[in-house]
């Protein structure tokens, strides 16, 4: 073998501390979905959310779905990074894909989505490189209703009512004070458009346009975008620079 | 069974279409001995027998519980079946690590099959020289499955295997028709009768037999002497001086079927793997 003397050897930067190394872990998130909210009712399970994608401060997308169903009685909703959701819905693809491949009768419920995405948000979490998202999985299986949340560190638990971003500070007091377990459907829808409308006025990254969506046992829907009644007629917002003239 | 050119390995055929390693191997599980598997909607009794080799030896363990919901009865060599027993334990809590419930026992048999399958097909492995009697509880209810070394496996009411198993098959063939109704304490009484059938007129007692039970709130667990001795002089099943008649038991009337007698397999001939 002839090696050529006349050409250098090329710098070799140590891989452990270049930068290459480092773009492959802890990120920032860039696309973001903001608060979900989910409740157990009668009959199974509600989730909403609205359909906004937020570049920092700007409402850049607005037609996002953020709620998907996962297998046959399963639907999951996501805040936070919308290019790591979509990559979750892959692994979960992947999942209902081979579950179902083995064909015979059995199928993964919510609770074992659940887990598998705790495992899976955990193990990335340990290393450095985490799945920017809180999730929120829900779901009916054989008259069971299921209704748990995981977020980007591996926090994971189940409860009758969830909710992630600043759903977590502003939906669930509202959720505490009047959830019970006998809410019909129309109760419940009623309750989180209340929730939603909160998120709506005081979140600065929620957009009005959301979606409903609900899983019991014969099946899931989700509902076609709509928007919330606001009200903004309010006497403090009328003339706001009458005390200091020249203010905006 | 024959001796001939086609059998030095598992990975050659003989003209006829047949693996006799693998024959072999299932042979092998005709010579362990007997266990033997019965369900019910709710429950899933397993049992063999245990003889030790010699008065001062304990004997080979071969009932095993794999997770709350399965348990598994070897047959052949226990050695072999040790090894798919910890398999099993592994997958088991692989999946409940990962999903948080319960593996269920179709698809645990199915993996087993996968990999007795492979030891079929590879020059240098060997099959497996044991019978699984796989009995669970899952979602869609109580399961027994046998899993032989040629990586076959099938779903049963009841099965016994080993050796004079025939006998226990016999008796349950007359009966299995009741398996799925009845009640616990009646599936143990009915796995303690088709164990006694293959031993042939010694005396059935606790300290030669193991007997385990799986059910919808039970949790897999083996029968201590106690309660499997007691059982046994409930149903009076102890023992018989002639092999040929079988007591009258308290409600199978008119039972006048000369007992424990081996049939002939009926499918001598037949690759094994056929049926």
């Amino acid at each position: 073998m002839i090696v050529d003397s006349s050409s250098p050897a090329p710098a070799k930067k140590s891989l452990l501390l270049s930068s290459e190394a480092d773009l492959q872990r802890t990120q920032t998130p860039y696309v973001t979905g903001t608060s979900v909210i989910a409740i157990k009712y009668k009959d199974g399970i509600l989730i909403a959310a609205d359909m906004g994608g937020s570049y920092g401060s700007t409402l850049r997308y607005k037609n996002v779905e953020r709620i998907r169903p996962v297998g046959k009685h399963s639907l999951i909703g996501a805040s936070g990074e919308i290019s790591d959701f979509q990559e979750i819905l892959r692994y979960l693809d992947e999942l209902i894909l081979n579950d179902s491949m083995w064909d015979d009768g059995n199928s993964l419920g919510p609770k074992e989505v659940h887990n598998y995405l705790t495992r899976v948000m955990y193990n990335r979490r340990n290393k450095f490189n985490p799945l920017w998202n809180s999730l929120i999985l829900g779901g009916v299986k054989n008259g069971q209703k299921y209704l748990g949340t995981v977020n980007m560190i591996g926090v994971h638990y189940e409860d009758n009512h969830v909710a992630t971003g600043f759903g977590n500070h502003l939906a669930r007091p509202i959720l505490r004070e009047e959830w019970n377990e006998n809410l019909t459907f129309e109760e419940g829808v009623k309750l989180l458009e209340k929730c939603m409308r909160v998120l709506l006025y005081r979140d600065r990254s929620a957009v009005n346009k959301l979606q409903i969506a609900k899983i019991t046992d014969e099946g899931f829907t989700i509902s076609q975008p709509y928007s919330l009644k606001t009200q903004w007629k309010f006497k403090a917002f009328e003339n706001p620079t009458v005390g200091a003239e020249g203010s905006w | 069974m024959f001796r001939n050119q086609y059998d030095t390995d598992v990975t050659t055929w003989s003209p006829a279409g047949r693996l006799f390693q693998v024959e072999y191997a299932m042979e092998a599980v005709k010579q362990g001995s007997a266990a033997i598997g019965l369900r019910s909607k709710t429950h899933v009794v397993l049992a063999s027998v245990n003889k030790a080799n010699s008065e001062l030896s304990s004997h080979q363990k071969k009932i095993f519980k794999v997770d709350d919901h399965i348990g598994v009865a070897i047959a052949g060599l226990t050695a072999d079946g040790r090894v798919l027993s910890r398999y099993m334990r592994s997958e088991c809590i692989n999946y409940s690590y990962s999903y948080e419930s319960k593996l269920p026992v179709g698809r645990l048999v199915v993996q087993l099959a996968d990999k007795a399958q492979v030891c079929t097909q590879r020059s240098w492995k060997r099959p497996y020289g044991v019978g699984l009697l796989v009995g669970g509880l899952d979602e869609s209810g109580a399961h027994l499955y046998y899993n032989c070394p040629s990586g076959n496996y099938f779903e049963y009411q009841a099965f016994a295997m080993g050796s004079r198993s025939q006998a226990a098959k016999t008796y349950m063939e007359r009966k299995f028709e009741t398996f799925t109704e009845s009640s616990r304490e009646n599936l143990i009484k009915d796995a303690l009768f088709a164990l006694r059938e293959t031993l042939q007129g010694e005396k059935l007692t606790s300290s030669i037999c193991t007997v385990a039970v799986v059910g919808v709130d039970e949790s897999f667990h083996i029968l201590d002497k106690e309660t499997v001795q007691a059982l046994i002089n409930e149903f009076e099943i102890a023992g018989e001086e002639a092999p040929a008649n079988e007591a009258a038991p308290q409600d199978q009337g008119g039972d006048a079927q000369a007992g424990a007698a081996d049939q002939g397999p009926t499918d001598q001939g037949v690759a094994p793997m056929d049926i």
